[in-house]
């Protein structure tokens, strides 16, 4: 597990990483969610001892990185996606890797076969695409068998079949009772494949809550429906307090209401629903929550 | 959300004791020899200190007796030592250019135990080249010249010291190109100021007042390996205080000790 405890990181006049506390739990995946800039990779950094905190602390397994006995037994991480000499073979990347903590050699082919670069094992690392890179790392993480899995935008580059690949493979750590902390800019997909999440903007702690609790918390405030009759329907929803729009293409907006409560009125007025979908969605929510927290932005 | 299951079994066993320098130094050593520019720098090692010392010895064969043959033979090894310290230097700072340092510390953090790795690793290779090096050099060139006027007995007072210590000489600057990228972190620059401390400031002291070229140029190490590789000290020393060549190869060896130590001190403060 990782406590993180006020952990702040200054690089000369930004704060990159600003008084943050959370926990991440084993036996579950934990989304560390932010944009671009908001301080994951520093933090990832922070907990694996690259980057030195300006204050405050961060345990994994109960310690500082520096003192766990086999770092690679205990800690598996994926870092930047490019943390590796590009003129080395996959095989002889991982064997050195694995010789610093005494992990034997049949674990080296093991991985790479878990990932699927078997067939590539002895090509050098700076001809493999981004997506083989990316498999590279996870299987560099999943070496020793640790307890705790680290990664660091794992699906970046990835295509539809390594982006499942992966969410699954993050969900099968989990089950077997390891600490999976991944963390992304992606919102929807953090929502497929994270339990709980830490989410943060700017350096600092936006929301520590489970996923489901941040999906309630984001959904159901507004309805689009579309009936047989709108007119009909919208003097009885805003009888019932619900604040309704008309839309130029019939359907209705409808707030202030919940689905059930819509679709009973509609069954009790006798209107045919051909449509009732939630509007705000996930990343809506996101952007809401980060949105004053986003460093650079684009005018649109 | 899923629940915690029961703790998992893991499949590996982890030993008793912790990763430690004996891990370490077995890792660096599979690191060393996996990257393609440990094979082109050792290629142009031997190039040069062989190459170099043929040619320059061809001339003396014909010729009448020199005084010193011996630093006919190891003329090479003044380009050569160029060629183990952008190897010392590249088996670090080639880590920074590329991230792998990263991947690195994050399977060994204790930034002492992985530039003592690597000391050992590059002392190591350097000693076994350079010793090897250095006697065939001193075969090859005493072929060359065997039946001429300056041909040089293996037995001959002065020789098997020479072969020892010019070996040693190399694994040294090595281990300083090692030490200056460790500190340094960048490959250009690091080559840059190793080629400086062995090339450009010699020639710059030689051009200093005489009180200055007193003092300091036989802390250099290009002037060390003069007296090193030959049977005696060259002439433009006769009147300038030298080190004797063990007492020289003490004042590498103290470089290269201050220098690792200063890199590894540094690499725990900084960030990666």
């Amino acid at each position: 597990m990782i406590e993180a405890r006020g952990l702040s990181k200054r690089f000369g006049d930004v704060l990159a990483v600003d008084d943050l506390t959370f926990d991440v739990q084993p036996g579950r995946v934990t989304g560390f969610l932010g944009p671009n800039g908001s301080g994951k990779s520093t933090t990832m950094a922070m907990i694996m001892g690259l980057d030195h905190a300006t204050s405050g602390s961060v345990k994994i397994l109960g310690k500082q990185y520096h003192e766990l006995r086999w770092p690679l037994r205990e800690v598996g991480a994926l870092l930047e996606a490019r943390a590796i000499h590009p003129g080395r073979s996959a095989r002889s990347h991982l064997w050195s890797l694995a010789q610093y903590n005494s992990i034997p050699k049949t674990r080296v082919d093991e991985v790479l076969d878990r990932v699927g670069l078997i067939d590539v094992a002895n090509k050098r690392v700076g001809k493999f695409s981004l997506g083989m890179g990316q498999r590279l790392g996870i299987a560099a993480a999943l070496l020793g068998d640790p307890a705790v899995v680290l990664l660091d935008e794992p699906v970046n580059g990835l295509d539809p079949e390594g982006i499942r690949w992966t969410r699954t493979l993050c969900k099968s750590l989990a089950a077997e009772g390891r600490t999976v902390f991944l963390s992304s800019h992606l919102m929807a997909e953090m929502a497929l494949t994270a339990d709980q999440l830490v989410v943060i903007g700017k350096g600092r702690l936006i929301a520590e809550m489970p996923v489901a609790e941040f999906v309630a918390h984001s959904t159901g405030n507004s309805y689009r429906v579309r009936v047989s009759s709108p007119e009909a329907l919208m003097t009885v929803l805003e009888g019932a307090n619900g604040e309704v729009v008309l839309s130029a293409d019939g359907s209705l907006l409808v707030s202030g209401l919940d689905a059930k409560t819509i679709g009973d009125l509609a069954l009790s007025l006798g209107v045919a629903v051909y449509e009732l979908t939630a509007q705000a969605s996930l990343e809506d929510a996101f952007m809401e929550m980060t949105g004053s927290s986003v460093e650079y932005r684009g005018v649109s | 959300m899923s629940t915690v299951t029961a703790e998992h079994q893991w499949t590996i066993d982890e030993p008793s004791g912790r990763a430690g320098l004996r891990q370490a130094v077995s890792a660096e050593w599979t690191k060393f020899w996996s990257v393609r520019s440990t094979s082109w720098s050792l290629i142009a090692l031997l190039l040069a200190t062989i190459g170099l010392g043929i040619l320059s010895t061809h001339a003396l064969s014909t010729g009448p007796a020199t005084i010193d043959p011996i630093r006919r033979i190891f003329v090479g090894f003044n380009l050569g030592q160029f060629a183990i310290g952008v190897l010392g230097v590249l088996y670090i700072s080639a880590e920074y250019g590329t991230g792998q340092i990263r991947s690195t510390l994050s399977v060994m953090p204790r930034r002492s135990v992985v530039v003592g790795a690597k000391a050992i690793v590059m002392g190591g290779v350097g000693l076994v080249v350079g010793e090897v090096l250095s006697f065939v050099t001193f075969f090859v060139g005493d072929a060359v010249l065997s039946g001429s006027a300056s041909h040089v007995a293996f037995g001959a007072p002065g020789v098997l010291r020479v072969l020892i210590e010019s070996g040693l000489y190399l694994a040294l600057l090595g281990l300083i190109g090692l030490g200056i990228a460790t500190i340094l972190h960048n490959s250009a620059g690091s080559i840059a100021t190793f080629a400086g401390a062995v090339l450009v400031l010699t020639l710059l002291v030689s051009a200093m007042p005489t009180f200055i070229i007193h003092a300091v140029s036989r802390f250099l190490p290009a002037n060390i390996g003069q007296t090193v590789f030959a049977l005696s000290a060259p002439p433009r020393f006769a009147t300038i205080p030298v080190f004797s060549p063990l007492t020289g190869l003490i004042v590498l060896a103290v470089y290269a000790v201050v220098l690792l130590a200063a890199g590894s001190f540094l690499m725990s403060r900084r960030d990666t």
